[in-house]
């Protein structure tokens, strides 16, 4: 391990960053004196850090290796210990009831701010396990994501401005203008795949905040919708604190309502075919299998979700305007569903509240929250690039012409 | 009889290139039917007309599974060309790698199934019904074939020969009066092509499926068929039974070369 050659590369590292981080660490201009300080003791920590640092990176890379060659020599497929964790039911089932009490008192035991933070967490889980549907299953990758959400926060702006519509009766019509919209942005992208379709998504997202920003008469442009009125509880007033608890319920009953559903059509006839769609589309086809309706299907139940995650999300901030709804967001979620693990429901969630909150906790260490984020999304990727939690994809398994349920793998 | 399968001049143009060039070929109930010619002499094209997945610039295209009324096959998407009872395997293995044994076949059944959205979100007991039924119809083909052991292993762990098997399985699930089998021994062993020579004979006495096959191993053509077509160049250069191909002086000119008289 510390052979000459691995000294010889740790310096070598040691030395290059120290070049890179030379102009922030050590020079300082003095704006008041106008002069320059040179912090050269700085150089030397930074030196002397990187040096270690890049012995503990490779010990670390160095173990992941190996680990992945053990898996793949060995013939049985290893189970992750978060499958191990699901099979187990004395595990399961205890933990499921400890995060159930969890949910349950969050809002009681937490303060205001923290409960409204986990709300936003929330709604990402609902939208992406949206995008989950059409990224992680169906394989089609969608950078225009964000149409939908803004589809959805604007069809509750807009019907609430106009006819005073209220928030649960705009969210299944949210839903359903998103699986509108889905179909409509579907059509003319079915024919394409992997980076054309991204690119021409990823436009289409683009197309739907231009016209939200410059149709002044239809969204009142950049100035965005003010005063839009959170969720009622049959009409009783609610005080603003009572208010985000509520919402925090209804977006623990909303991301409940799409584990549910999510789950059950990953798991059917239609789940299948999205799957093998992702797997080969030439094959999938050649087995009967209807290319354009599977993809649309898929499109548009992914857009349902992101339209009712834009509802809840216009009811929560209580203003929207198209900046919210830039490229921006669209690649948070994606990197929600990529990080989470793509094709999983609980890497999704687990994906959500890691990218969501992970920013927000990070707050502590002020300026170089954006710099540790990045680094661990980075570490993330290195380490596994799979995802939090990969591939706890259901498959169907056979035990016997009797009793043949499917069961977890 | 009729034919159940009938092709009619059929030409394909990449641009200036003819690959194909009106070809006729017909196949008939029960019939093991073989298409061979050098590389590059437009089999697979010839294929890839027929299932759908190109279009070819002239000809006709004519199944009649049941013998009597015909059905054109020409300007069909490849689902429906499937669903219209013609299954295929490729030339390169094309199989759901990441998604179990049972799974690829049960892929395979979608085209026979009904259940929709609504079906899957509240599992009505038509739609459960059926999944079960499709589980268990899956399992019985693999038996058949003679994969049950492999069921719930993922399809990318499977050694070659079980690979190809397993695409013969899939396109049967789909209960196609006829398979085209798009060289099924490639890259097998002589064990390997036994197995399949039987399976083959199998699938056409047994279970009743015609079978149009693309094949470079000659030992295994001739043993096999009924008759065979030569193409070569996109032209049909011969037809007949494995013993008048054997003695065609065209068919040896387009696999040998010519003698040149000294």
């Amino acid at each position: 391990m510390f052979s000459f050659s691995e000294i010889k590369k740790s310096l070598l590292i040691s030395l290059w960053f120290m070049f890179l981080t030379f102009p922030i660490m050590v020079i300082r201009v003095n704006t008041i004196y106008k002069t320059i300080e040179w912090r050269w003791d700085r150089m030397i920590m930074v030196g002397v850090g990187s040096f270690f640092l890049s012995f503990l990176w490779r010990f670390f890379i160095g173990k992941k290796e190996t680990g992945k060659k053990k898996t793949d020599t060995g013939e049985v497929q290893q189970l992750t210990w978060i499958q191990r964790l699901t099979e187990n039911k004395k595990i399961y089932l205890p933990s499921l009831v400890a995060i159930s009490v969890f949910v349950v008192l969050f809002p009681f035991v937490f303060s205001m701010y923290q409960t409204n933070i986990m709300t936003t967490a929330l709604i990402y889980v609902v939208v992406g396990l949206g995008l989950n549907i059409v990224v992680g299953l169906a394989g089609l990758l969608d950078l225009g994501y964000v149409a939908f959400y803004a589809v959805g926060a604007y069809t509750y702006a807009l019907l609430n401005q106009h006819f005073g519509l209220g928030f649960w009766t705009v969210l299944p019509l949210g839903a359903a203008m998103g699986f509108m919209f889905g179909v409509i942005l579907g059509f003319p992208v079915l024919r394409l795949r992997g980076d054309y379709l991204a690119i021409v998504t990823l436009g289409f997202g683009e197309i739907i905040r231009l016209i939200l920003e410059n149709w002044n008469a239809f969204s009142s442009g950049p100035s965005g919708i003010a005063n839009i009125p959170r969720p009622g509880l049959f009409g009783l007033h609610l005080s603003l604190h009572q208010n985000i608890i509520y919402m925090y319920f209804i977006m623990i009953g909303l991301a409940i309502f799409t584990i549910f559903i999510v789950g059950r059509l990953q798991d059917s006839r239609l789940g299948r075919a999205w799957i093998a769609l992702r797997e080969d589309e030439v094959a999938c086809q050649a087995m009967g299998i209807d290319k354009t309706r599977t993809k649309l299907s898929a499109f548009a139940l992914g857009a349902t979700w992101a339209g009712m995650g834009g509802v809840m999300f216009a009811a929560k901030t209580t203003f929207i305007n198209p900046a919210s709804f830039t490229i921006w967001e669209s690649i948070i979620i994606l990197c929600v569903v990529v990080i989470g693990g793509m094709g999983s429901v609980l890497g999704v969630i687990c994906g959500a509240m890691v990218l969501i909150l992970l920013p927000e906790y990070l707050r502590a260490f002020s300026e170089y929250r954006m710099l540790l984020f990045g680094a661990i999304l980075v570490i993330m990727m290195v380490f596994r690039p799979e995802g939090i939690i990969s591939n706890v994809r259901k498959t169907y398994k056979f035990e016997g012409l009797k009793d043949n349920n499917k069961d977890n793998s | 009889m009729e034919p159940i399968l009938e092709v009619k001049e059929l030409t394909k143009d990449f641009g200036g290139l003819r690959a194909l060039d009106r070809i006729d070929l017909k196949v008939h109930r029960g019939q093991i039917v073989a298409l061979i010619g050098p590389n590059g002499a437009g089999k697979t094209t010839f294929f890839n007309c027929i299932t759908g997945i190109y279009q070819p610039t002239k000809g006709e295209m004519l199944i009649s599974p049941g013998g009597k009324e015909k059905k054109s096959l020409n300007g069909l998407k490849p689902n429906h060309v499937t669903k219209s009872g013609l299954a295929r395997t490729f030339q390169n293995i094309r199989l759901f790698q990441n998604m179990t044994v049972l799974e690829n076949v049960m892929i395979g059944r979608h085209c026979r199934m009904h259940a929709g959205i609504p079906g899957a979100v509240f599992r009505n007991p038509a739609t459960m019904r059926e999944e079960k039924q499709v589980v268990e119809d899956s399992y019985r083909l693999l038996e058949k074939i003679g994969l049950e052991q492999y069921v719930n292993e993922y399809a990318k762990n499977l050694p070659y020969g079980a690979q190809r098997r397993l695409e013969i399985a899939r396109a049967m699930a789909t209960e196609p009066f006829m398979l085209l089998l798009d060289e099924p021994a490639a890259g097998m062993n002589v064990k390997e092509t036994k197995e399949l020579d039987d399976l083959i004979v199998q699938i056409c006495h047994q279970e009743k499926i015609s079978i149009l096959l693309i094949e470079h191993d000659m030992k295994l053509v001739m043993s096999l068929s009924d008759l065979i077509y030569v193409v070569d160049y996109g032209k049909k250069i011969a037809e007949g039974t494995p013993e008048e191909i054997k003695n065609n002086p065209d068919v040896i000119k387009a696999y040998l070369g010519e003698e040149v008289d000294a």
